[in-house]
């Protein structure tokens, strides 16, 4: 019946579970009749079509992917796609999902979740699937401000970002999202950017095709309450000078020119260098500590000039699910299923005749 | 030793409540348990009422300390753990300071001498020794110095000396201590042997050191002057059937497992740890046979979200908590009504507000469970009576959110949770038949051919149809957002949304008519005062309108499982009725509720000490309303 991993390379022994499609889809069948509602030039438009264009290649049947979402402008994402969705309370996505994933494994499920959502209101969940390793897909837009709420900084926002409820400039120092779901020990960690459609893909495939729960910061403009966060990014003039793309295997040089690259220093901490200098990196997100792969997402546009994006880490873990499913195997196998009546029946009884 | 015939004469008596206190260390929990089974084998009807501090460990002499497990049993059938001992064990004078109160005069008081030295008279707050003082001149005092009889035994079995130490030995007290009120109430004591075995079973010796108090104990009983009769209580007369001891979180926790079974769909159970309901999660953990899936969460939200997830998923999606959790699990449970997912919420209420009591019981969360949401988030609310029927009333909360696709809210509390009495045990074909049909086919022809539309209503229930993820065709996006009437699309509308929300009220107050009519026990046909009660002061209200009729005086009793949507002939029966008197543990939300819905002047009887009401107490206010 699952023929996934034939059709498409991908080798997640969790995503055969889920049937297979039975026929080649397209990006036409993932495509809901509802009319699309973001602000017209958000970013969330691009992450929608690449996430549209990707499923095909999923190759599962669409009736087994779940989209779940939390409460913000890209948690309206499930009702643009034709699978079964749930658009949940604010920052309660991964906890939900969790429930879903747990005891549904035949199911590929997503989270579809922002800054806000994810870091802010349900800041706990995040930490606790990702800690658990709990199959599911989480993909959270990061545009650095609120967009719903029209405005406000949000947990990613630089220090002295003024918004309309920080006139005087934000006080709070924001979250490195890479940091933070590696600190939680996250088994899978990339980033991306919403209109390097390439790239994303290549994540998004890389996410499906890892075992457990992947994290995927997407970096996403709002072109009304925060516009440009990101153009250092995409600017052709600009890009390839601040961005790391990471490849495993390869030596961490990047530049228009591919004069730089990446070393450790003395310390332990990282630095750009020049590509001949000693200590430059290769990139090895299978690595089982992850101290390299917390260095890396240290290097930012404020700190070094340059922002890494592509697959942190990727490692083997255990899988909360796949643990929680084996346990109950192995209690049936051994103790055959139980007996309800026999059950009731336990313990001191006695009988009135 | 079970069958040994006394010397000493015996008194029949139908009834006795006794109570075991000591310090939190001094397993007196085990100590009641244990008696409870034997009484339980023997065939009294009984029931039980532990209490005990929230601390794990509060300071060791103290009477903030104080642990007590009080049961009540008899030769015919009762209805609460009882309202005053008529025997005290005391293990330390904090015990006894903490217990004499409730003892009334005459009442028999056994007492472990050993542990009234100066330094635990202080710390129970005694500045003489009321063992010799006079304060305890009303009660039949028994001075057994049981710490040094119970070393003396241990010391002088076979195996046992230079295996336990010292405070392994001293630590059998409590052993001893059942020993003897075996020996005084004629219990059989094999039962005991066997659990002591088992439970040691990887230190033999300690169960060897326990078994040899509990034989002291009763021997003592034997040879000491100290008692002059024994008592015997003949078996009850109980219907037929095969039963078992039960308590109410584990009634609860099977009610969950047979609800699965009845209902079709697996369990999936999303909780936090949280007393006095923690219990439930640990049981249902233990049965991975039955296919349950427990999911310990990081917090009450999540263990909500989780077992919401699961619903929608197609499990029966449960979660269990107390007051404080229930209050962090509203806004899911309001996702759920909007969603129309079934959902199961059980809070084990305790006393309250915030943290407040955990260990004591209380009924204050009736009014958060009916109103505590935003919007108009209609749940319906059902509690039950006694230990075991949370097992009935769980599967009625399994059949409601099934059938409805709605969160339903089930109020035990901490009485009920840790209480016990025999269940009679139902057979297979006594439990309803509640399968659940999921939604397989497109439901809606549209313009572009068969659609499946999520919030097309059966005509008769206003339940939507329940379509879960992996059925092809069907899928469909649903979220919190206001969603149209029948093909559950985003709508703003402001008429789309008043329709939602009155169709939403009227598929849960339909269920009115698809539960049992209130009953009413009214034996004489003759009382013009109906005594109206929810959850567990069921017991204590049934025994005072049970006083207050063998005196002559006519009461009619009425008791509400669904607290929302009442029974659709709750109007009817409140306004038979020349006065309505509502007991609760809370400052009368039930009263409120009649009130607001029927214009009845209900009258409240309101006490929120933590502890159940007292038959005795009950008996007084009823007559008060009666003689009015």
């Amino acid at each position: 019946m699952t023929v996934t991993t034939e059709n498409t390379g991908l080798t997640n022994r969790l995503l055969d579970l889920v049937p297979a499609a039975p026929g080649k889809q397209t990006r036409k069948d993932f495509t809901s009749d509802q009319e699309v509602r973001w602000c017209p030039g958000c970013g969330d438009y691009a992450i929608l079509a690449t996430v549209q264009g990707f499923l095909p290649e999923l190759g599962v049947a669409r009736e087994n992917i779940v989209f779940v979402s939390g409460i913000g402008c890209s948690s309206r994402f499930p009702y643009y796609l034709s699978t079964y969705g749930m658009h949940s309370i604010h920052g309660r996505a991964p906890a939900i999902a969790t429930g879903l994933a747990t005891s549904r494994p035949d199911l590929s499920v997503w989270v579809i979740t922002g800054d806000g959502d994810a870091l802010s209101i349900g800041g706990n969940h995040l930490l606790h699937a990702l800690r658990r390793n709990v199959n599911v897909k989480i993909l959270m837009f990061n545009n650095r401000i609120y967009g719903l709420t029209k405005g406000q900084y949000s947990p990613t926002s630089e220090i002295g970002k003024i918004t309309k409820s920080t006139p005087f400039g934000s006080l709070d120092r924001p979250y490195n999202p890479i940091s933070l779901a590696l600190g939680a020990e996250a088994s899978f960690v990339a980033r991306s950017i919403d209109s390097d459609r390439a790239h994303l893909t290549s994540v998004l495939r890389e996410a499906a095709n890892h075992p457990g729960a992947a994290f995927v910061e997407i970096f996403q403009n709002c072109n009304i309450f925060n516009d440009g966060a990101f153009d250092a990014l995409k600017d052709r003039d600009t890009r390839d000078d601040a961005t790391l793309r990471l490849t495993a295997g390869e030596p961490m040089i990047f530049g228009a020119e591919n004069d730089k690259a990446i070393r450790r220093t003395a310390s332990g901490s990282l630095e750009v260098a020049t590509p001949g200098a000693d200590g430059v990196l290769v990139h090895d997100p299978a690595t089982p500590d992850p101290s390299q792969a917390f260095a890396i997402s240290r290097l930012t546009g404020e700190s070094a000039g340059v922002t890494p994006i592509g697959v942190f880490r990727s490692v083997d873990a255990p899988v909360y699910d796949e643990g929680l499913g084996a346990q109950i195997a192995q209690a049936q196998a051994k103790q055959g299923k139980g007996d309800l009546m026999g059950l009731l029946h336990t313990g001191e009884t006695w009988t009135i005749s | 030793m079970s069958a040994q015939v006394s010397d000493r004469p015996i008194r029949r008596i139908d009834r006795v409540v006794i109570r075991f206190a000591g310090d939190s260390g001094d397993g007196m929990q085990l100590t009641g348990e244990q008696f409870t089974s034997e009484t339980a084998t023997f065939g009294n009807d009984l029931s039980t009422l532990p209490d005990f501090p929230a601390e794990i460990r509060a300071p060791a002499g103290t009477p903030a300390g104080v642990s007590g497990f009080q049961l009540h049993f008899s030769d015919h059938d009762i209805l609460t753990p009882g309202d005053a001992p008529n025997v005290l064990v005391a293990m330390n004078p904090a015990a006894l300071k903490a217990n004499l109160k409730d003892l009334p005069p005459g009442a028999d008081l056994i007492v472990n001498t050993d542990s009234f030295t100066g330094g635990n008279l202080k710390k129970a707050g005694y500045a003489t020794d009321p063992l010799t003082d006079g304060t305890l001149a009303n009660f039949q005092v028994h001075k057994v110095p049981l710490t040094t009889l119970t070393i003396e035994a241990v010391n002088a079995t076979e195996g046992v000396v230079g295996a336990v130490n010292k405070k392994e030995a001293e630590r059998a007290k409590n052993m001893f201590a059942l020993g003897l009120m075996s020996w005084l109430y004629h219990r059989p004591t094999d039962g005991v042997v066997d659990f002591l075995q088992k439970k040691f079973g990887k230190r033999p010796e300690i169960a060897k050191a326990n078994i040899a108090a509990l034989k002291a104990g009763y021997n003592y009983g034997e040879t000491t002057e100290s008692f002059s009769v024994t008592y015997e209580v003949a078996p009850a007369r109980m219907a037929r059937g095969t039963y078992r001891r039960i308590t109410g979180n584990l009634a609860l926790s099977y009610g969950l497992l047979a609800a699965s079974e009845l209902t079709g769909l697996p369990l999936f159970l999303g909780s936090y740890p949280i007393t006095p309901a923690s219990d439930i999660l640990h049981e249902l953990s233990k049965h991975k046979p039955f296919g349950v899936r427990t999911f310990q969460a990081e917090d009450e939200i999540a263990g909500v979200g989780a077992a919401l997830g699961a619903s929608f998923g197609g499990s029966l999606g449960v979660t269990t908590t107390s007051g404080p959790g229930l209050a962090l699990k509203t806004e899911t449970v309001g996702l759920a009504v909007s969603l129309e997912l079934p959902l199961l919420v059980v809070d084990i209420q305790r006393g309250g507000p915030s943290t407040g009591l955990p260990t004591k019981t209380e009924q204050a969360d009736l009014s958060m469970a009916i109103h505590g949401r935003n919007g108009e988030a209609p749940v319906p609310v059902i509690a039950p009576r006694s230990p075991s029927d949370c097992f009935d009333a769980a599967i009625e909360a399994a059949r409601l959110a099934t059938k409805y696709r709605t969160p339903v809210i089930l109020l035990s509390d901490g009485y009920l949770a840790n209480g016990s009495e025999p269940w009679l045990l139902p057979t297979r074909d006594q439990l309803p038949d509640i399968t659940v049909a999921l939604a397989t086919e497109p439901n809606h022809t549209g313009a572009k051919g068969p659609e499946f539309w999520p919030y097309l209503r059966d005509p008769e229930t206003l339940a939507r149809p329940w379509a879960v993820p992996g059925t092809p065709g069907l899928e469909h996006r649903i979220g919190g957002l206001e969603k149209a009437d029948g093909s559950g699309g985003i709508s703003y509308d402001p008429a789309n949304h008043d329709r939602m929300v009155r169709l939403r009220q009227a598929k849960i107050e339909g269920i009115a008519s698809d539960i049992a009519p209130l009953e009413v026990d009214d034996p004489s046909g003759s009382a013009r005062v109906l005594v109206l009660g929810w959850g567990s002061t069921y017991g204590p209200i049934a025994a005072a309108c049970r006083r207050v009729r063998a005196r002559g005086m006519h009461v009619a009793q009425a008791h509400l499982r669904h607290l929302f949507p009442f029974p659709a002939n709750t109007g009817e029966v409140l306004r038979a009725y020349d006065r309505v008197l509502v007991p609760e543990m809370n400052l009368g939300q039930l009263r409120s509720l009649v009130r607001a819905q029927y214009l009845v002047d209900a009258i409240g009887y309101n006490q929120v000490r933590g502890l159940p009401f007292k038959a005795a107490e009950l008996e007084g206010v009823l007559e008060d309303v009666i003689n009015q």
